[in-house]
Formats: structure tokens, sequence, C-alpha cells
């Protein structure tokens, strides 16, 4: 039997690895995505100040600190039973909004569109961000740089600095927007929306225009039809700041809807020896495996999945471009895989809106800031919707808010079991009669790439090639085949 | 003549050390033209092999970031040393374990147990924990190795010199790289930063009175915070006192308490001993003489987690170091 080894995938944190094992025939027989990463924030957040946590767990991801902060403060609220004041929900959801725009942009940019803009088959070499910026301009390249340099700008007006922010407390935040920042901000805003249209308009044009890659994202390869869950609001809106659980099933029935401090009664993990991630799945349909379907409990969630559970987007341009991708993809719940490149750039128009929205709001200068907690605290949770899919935060504390028991469902667990499945969905589609043909490794890549991998720190890609290899080994282990792409 | 090669890599870490260096924005495209990136997993397709292959000292200096909390970091840890003239420990974690470091109050079979089997949504009734070996159909999976201690990079490797924050702020970035490649290079263990304490650049500083008296401390969600006054002076724990300057003091400008994530000023080895000092130097200052000794003791309790809390990015580095096994 071989063995094909995947070493390192260093988009996720440098740390990820596949393992493709075949069979006597050379077809693929287990496929293996493999997280070795892990510090145990869950252990070492015991004993701290309850109202550290924000500034603690945003050190679990670099690239999301403001979805962590955000969920942490979240949790402080519930922790203290405080309602934050309605300034600082504003606050905090314009800034929730200003990150997820310059994430979703930074990963399409840098990650998706060489895949898309410059195509799965074209030369490793010129299939990176300066291929994207040949392809469609300097103009637009540096549209890009600066939209995500003015978001974060933004960032660092609310939270101090984008990596980590320090502004969330229970019951509000700790600084307000001056006037002359709510310009900075409401510009930032506009820009983006102007920039979302440009790059909505090139995906039209160069994905949806092009049979090749039309058929790639509808085709069979990268399909899985799963459980979604993300975050709607009242009216089943997408929000990625605040609201209730909503869970589908693969029909695009719902399956559940619930407030966040629910999620136990969801929610389950297995663990696996071979990975230190544990894998999410709903509760009452069970853990079946690496397997989709409506019997099993796999789901997903992040940006396709959130727009898969809601009826609409809150926003007018948002709206009209959601809609544009339903006729597109045939209707809801959608299946494929790589349309989450698609609804990442639907969400960023709407988190571009949504900047716009709240900087105009009146009450987002507005100095009543907190509202001091006056309850003790006790146990509390917190979700967000971060750009990779739901974040929650649950925390229980002693009479004094020192924290005794933290548990932390982190985005790209959600995912976990799904980019596990997508990986040997596509290597078993791709590798027949133990071949490896040129472009597979890209098109491997391409199947958890679409997920964007939390531990993708790999969102601040720069010229250059992700870099994979494939060792085949044959039954005895020895190395009988190496391959690798990127540049030469 | 040769451009000079420069590596970066991440160990135990979140990412935010890579965002960091990709905020330099333009100045990023002047350091890529200026040098060679020989190796940087984030970025580009070089791998270890590539590493293994130049000869020893041919990296003019690798930035590692990250502490060092799995056999697989250790190993490149000694590999990039062994390759590169100059070692920069990049950020609080490589420089002194950082928010991982934390985990040194626990073992790595409490941590284990927490993450895989206590934790309330695990559905783990075998007690499945993650295994070096793994047999599978075909073969074997593997894993590397979880320590019971997290290590910062200089109790791993020599170190030539430290970029201090979490995460360090651009412009320290584009001045320490600016310094190697100018080859003007500081004493060797120098800290890329300014020499000043926090507090000597905070910019409510003027509202610090001369001499502090707390009579009560204050968590940060018990009173209004006030962005024109000194955080201590309002009985609420900062750090700044005892930690480095040159963050830009972002956290204060947030309107909230620093908590020393640029490390110890010159010539202090522990950075926790020595706020937990100051603090405590300052309980009750006013009324020391007459301050009943029951009433003190409340006034040091009501410090809640002072490890946690003074030792917040350093507990590696310090001379505490971990829990006792």
């Amino acid at each position: 039997m071989k063995k094909i080894t995947i070493d390192p995938i260093t988009r996720l944190e440098g740390h990820g690895k596949i393992e493709i094992f075949l069979d006597q025939s050379g077809e693929v027989n287990q496929a293996y995505l493999q997280i070795p990463e892990l510090r145990g924030f869950e252990k070492f957040c015991e004993g701290r100040p309850a109202e550290e946590l924000p500034r603690i767990t945003s050190r679990i991801c670099g690239v999301c600190p403001t979805a962590h902060h955000l969920a942490g403060t979240k949790a402080l609220d519930d922790l203290f039973k405080v309602q934050p004041t309605f300034a600082a929900a504003k606050i905090r959801e314009l800034m929730n909004s200003a990150f997820i725009a310059e994430d979703h942009i930074l990963h399409f940019a840098f990650l998706g569109a060489p895949d898309f803009v410059v195509g799965p088959q074209v030369p490793a070499a010129d299939r990176n961000i300066l291929g994207v910026i040949d392809k469609v301009g300097k103009e637009v390249g540096s549209q890009i740089i600066e939209m995500r340099k003015q978001l974060r700008q933004v960032l660092k007006i609310i939270g101090g600095k984008p990596v980590c922010p320090t502004c969330g407390l229970p019951g509000g935040v700790s600084k307000g927007i001056s006037e002359e920042e709510r310009k900075t901000i409401q510009s930032a805003g506009e820009y983006g929306v102007e920039i979302c249209s440009v790059l909505l308009k090139l995906f039209e044009d160069v994905v949806l225009k092009n049979q090749e890659y039309v058929d790639l994202v509808t085709g069979d390869i990268y399909k899985h039809q799963t459980y979604y869950m993300g975050t709607v609001d009242n009216n089943n809106l997408v929000n990625l700041y605040d609201g209730d659980l909503r869970v589908i099933d693969p029909l695009g029935n719902q399956y559940a809807r619930f407030r966040p401090q629910a999620y136990q009664d969801y929610i389950r993990e297995h663990p696996e020896p071979w990975s230190y991630m544990r894998f999410c799945y709903l509760k009452d349909v069970g853990w079946k495996g690496f397997v989709d379907g409506i019997d099993s409990g796999v789901y997903r969630v992040a940006p396709l999945a959130r727009l898969n559970v809601a009826e609409g987007m809150a926003t007018p341009k948002a709206q009209a471009e959601y809609e544009k991708m339903y006729n597109t993809l045939g209707g809801k719940p959608a299946h494929n895989t790589l349309a989450f490149h698609w609804a990442r750039l639907i969400e960023a128009m709407y988190a571009c809106e949504r900047v716009v929205e709240l900087s105009s709001d009146p009450e987002i200068t507005s100095e009543e800031l907190v509202n001091l907690p006056t309850n003790n605290p006790q146990e509390g949770v917190g979700v967000v919707e971060a750009p990779r899919g739901t974040l929650i935060h649950h925390y229980q504390t002693d009479n004094k808010g020192l924290i005794t028991n933290v548990n932390l469902i982190v985005a790209t667990q959600n995912n976990g079991a799904a980019i596990n499945m997508s990986v040997e969905k596509a290597a078993k589609s791709l590798i027949k009669d133990g071949e490896v043909p040129e472009g597979l490794l890209n098109m491997i890549e391409m199947a958890f790439r679409a997920y964007d991998p939390c531990h993708a720190c790999a969102t601040h890609s720069l010229p250059g090639q992700m870099p994979l290899e494939i060792n085949v080994y044959n039954n005895k282990q020895d190395l009988v085949k190496k391959l690798r792409h990127g540049r030469e | 003549m040769a451009k000079p090669k420069v590596a970066f890599y991440w160990c135990a870490s979140c990412g935010g050390c890579e965002e960091t260096v990709v905020d330099l924005n333009h100045d990023l495209l002047g350091v890529a033209d200026a040098v060679d990136i020989v190796f940087w997993p984030v970025a580009m397709d070089f791998k270890r092999k590539d590493v293994e292959n130049l000869q020893d000292g041919e990296i003019a200096v690798s930035f590692i970031n990250g502490a060092i909390r799995l056999e697989e970091q250790e190993e490149m840890a000694h590999l990039l040393r062994k390759k590169s003239e100059l070692v920069v420990a990049f950020g609080s974690c490589s420089h002194m374990g950082g928010i991982p470091g934390l985990a040194n109050f626990h073992d790595k079979e409490e941590i284990f147990n927490r993450v895989f089997k206590e934790v309330p949504t695990m559905d783990n009734p075998q007690g499945i924990t993650p295994q070096l070996h793994t047999p599978v159909e075909g073969g074997e999976l593997t894993l590397p190795e979880f320590y019971d201690t997290v290590k910062t990079l200089d109790q791993t490797v020599s170190v030539d010199y430290y970029l201090p924050g979490c995460p360090p702020p651009p412009d320290l970035i584009m001045n320490a790289i600016n310094t190697i490649l100018s080859g003007t290079l500081p004493v060797r263990g120098t800290v890329l930063a300014p020499t000043k304490a926090l507090c000597d650049t905070c910019p409510v500083r003027d509202s610090k009175p001369d001499k502090i008296s707390i009579r009560q401390i204050k968590r940060p969600w018990e009173v209004r915070l006030d962005p024109e006054k000194c955080f201590l002076d309002q009985g609420v724990i900062c750090m700044g006192p005892a930690t480095r300057s040159g963050c830009g003091e972002t956290c204060i400008r947030a309107n909230m308490p620093c908590r020393g994530c640029f490390g110890p000023v010159d010539g202090v080895i522990e950075q926790g001993a020595s706020a937990l000092t100051m603090v405590a130097s300052l309980l009750g200052l006013d009324i020391e003489e007459t301050l009943p000794e029951d009433q003190e003791k409340d006034l040091l309790d009501s410090i809640v987690d002072p490890a946690g809390t003074f030792y917040k990015f350093s507990l590696p580095a310090s001379l505490l170091r971990r829990k006792r096994l």
C-alpha cells in the first residue's frame, strides 16, 4: 500500500499535514488532514480574572483576534448579566464589521483569486497575488491594499491596535469614537463598498463567464450535502455580530433555532487520536464518521453556511448579490464548497455596508460607553460570527469573578470534519491508478482553501505559492516519487 | 553583491506576528527588494529541506516568533540557529513565553484532560487523547510531541537580539531590519526597542501624582475608567512602570491598562516581581502608619490572581518559570 504525505501545509499555521493512503490498485483508501497544534487555552485561562479573557483569548488567533475579543466580551456581558449601552453595542458591531470585511478581502485576493482569476491549471509560478495583479491590473491591486489599510485603521481607532484589540468590557467598551474618527471610519466603509463592487464584478467577469470555472464550482469534486449553522437576526437575515443560531438540514429545512446560551444542547465534539483538533457535530443527529448526508451530524459554518441558513442580507447591495448567487447555483441550500469564495465576497460587501450604516448613526459618537455590572458573575456565553464561522466562548467563575471553567468552540473546529471530507473527496476524485497527475496538488489545496481555515495565517500570503509537497511511498515506506509545486 | 538571506519562522504562536509584518504595507515590498527571503512558510515555497541544504551561517538573520511548545518547534529552532549568523526572538512568545506560557501553571496531562475529556461538549467515553503514533488502515499517522513546559526561544537556542511586543509594532520591525541591514549591530542580547519604561512615555503621564496611594484595588469593570487619568491613581493595576516602552501606548490610548507584553526594562530580569513590588509599595501608602494589619492583608488579597496578572506574558522567562512538576 502506498502513502502520500503533504507536509507542511503552511496555511494551517505552518503545522498542517495531509496523509493519503492508497490501496493495492492505486485508488485512494483514506485521507487525513491532521492539525498538530495545541496550546491549551481552555486550561490555562482557569484562575484568571474573567475580565482579562477578551485580551487573553484574542491570542488564540492573531488573524482573527477581533472575533475572539468580541466573543469574550459578549461572554462577559452574559457572565455579569449586564447589557452593553446602545452605543457600545453599535461600536462593537462596527468593529466586527470592519474586521470581517478586511479579512474576507485579504483571503479572496491573496488566497482565492490566484485559483480563479489566474486559474487552477496555469503554471504555479503565476498562481499567486502577483499573477492576480498582472491579470486585473495594478490599480485594482493597490485598491485592495488601500482598502485593507483603511479598515485596519478603523480597528486601531476602536480597539487600540488591530492585533490584538483591547477595548472590550462587560457592559460596554473602554473608548468612544470622536466625530473626526467617525468620519474616517465612514469613509473607509464607503471605500470598502466601492472596492467590493469592483471585486464582485471581477468575479462575475472572470469566473462566472468561464465555463471551466463554473463547472468546477458546480461539479461534484467539491460538493458535500451537510447541515449548516450560522447567526440570523429576527427576520432570518444574516447577522455577523448578534442573534440566534440557526441550523438547516441538507434539504434546507430548519433543523434548529436557538439562543447561543443553549449551544450545549446542540453541539458535541468528537476526538481522534491522530489530531490535536476536536471535530464538532450535531448532538442529536450523532457522530457517524467523516461522512455527509442527513443522517450524519457533520455541519458546516462560515460564509456559504451563513448565507444558506438565512433568508437574505440586511443591506441592499449585498442582498442583490445574494439573489444573483442563488439564482446561478440553482437555489438553496448550495452545497458547493468552492462557492464559499463567492459567499465571502457577498459578506464583505454586507460588512462594508454595515460599516457605513453604523458610522452614520448619530449614536455612534455617544459617550455612554459602559453600564457598570452590579450582579455577581457566575456563568456566561458569548457568540459572534468570525470570518471563518460561528465562534463560541463559554466562561464560568467563582464569586470573585475568577475563571473556573472555559469552553471554546472555535470557528474552524465546526468545519473540521467537513474539511477532512473535502480533502478526501478531492483526493479520491483526482488520484487514479496511483497516478498523481499535474495540477493535482493545487486541486487538493483548493478543497480546503475554500474554507479559509482559521489557522490560515496564510491570509497574509505574499508573492509565492502555498508550498505543498507530496511524497509517494510504497508499502515498504520507501520514497518512490516526489512532487512539489511552486516556484522553481 | 548578493542580497543578505533572511528567514521568518513561527513556533507556538497565533499568526499575529505574521499579520504585523504584513502591516508594514508598502514598506514590506522594499524589504522584499533589499533581502533574499529564503524561508517563510506562510508566504514562500521553501521547505525545511531547503534550509537544511544551506551552509551553516548562510542565513544573515532568522526572525523566529512563537514559544517552544512542541517537539517540531524545538527542532526547527535548532536548525535555523545552525544556519543563521543572527537569530532574533520576534514577539512576546519567543522573547518571554507570552500568553501560551501561562500553560506553565499546568502540565501536559492537566491540559489534555481538560481539552479532550472534561470540556462540557466533549463526547469521549473512551478517553481518547492525541497520540504520537496512531496505526490506521495501511500505515501510521504521527503527531509531534506536546511538552509539559513552554520554553522561550533563548531557553532553546542562543539568541542574538529580541524584538518585543504582542505583536511587535511595524515601526520597530522596520528599525530592526534597517539596523541589521546597515551592519551597525548593537551589543549582542540587546532588546531592539526604547529603554524607557512605558510610564515615562504614557499619554496620561502628567496626571500621575508624585506619590500614588492605592486605598483599594479596582478591577477594570468596577470603575468608569477615566481616559485622562493614570490607571494606578484610579486603583487599577497597570504594568506601565515595570514595562518597556515602544508599543506606541496602544492599549492606554484605547483607555485600557498595560498588561506588560513588551517585557521588563533594561537591567530587570524579573518583570513580574518588579511589577508586584511596585504595586505592593503603593498599597495604602498614605495611611501606612495607621493601617491595621488585618486590613493591610485584605488590601493585598484584593489583588486577584497576582501570578497570572504580573507574569501574564513572562512566566516561562521568569525565575518561577513553571508550576513544580
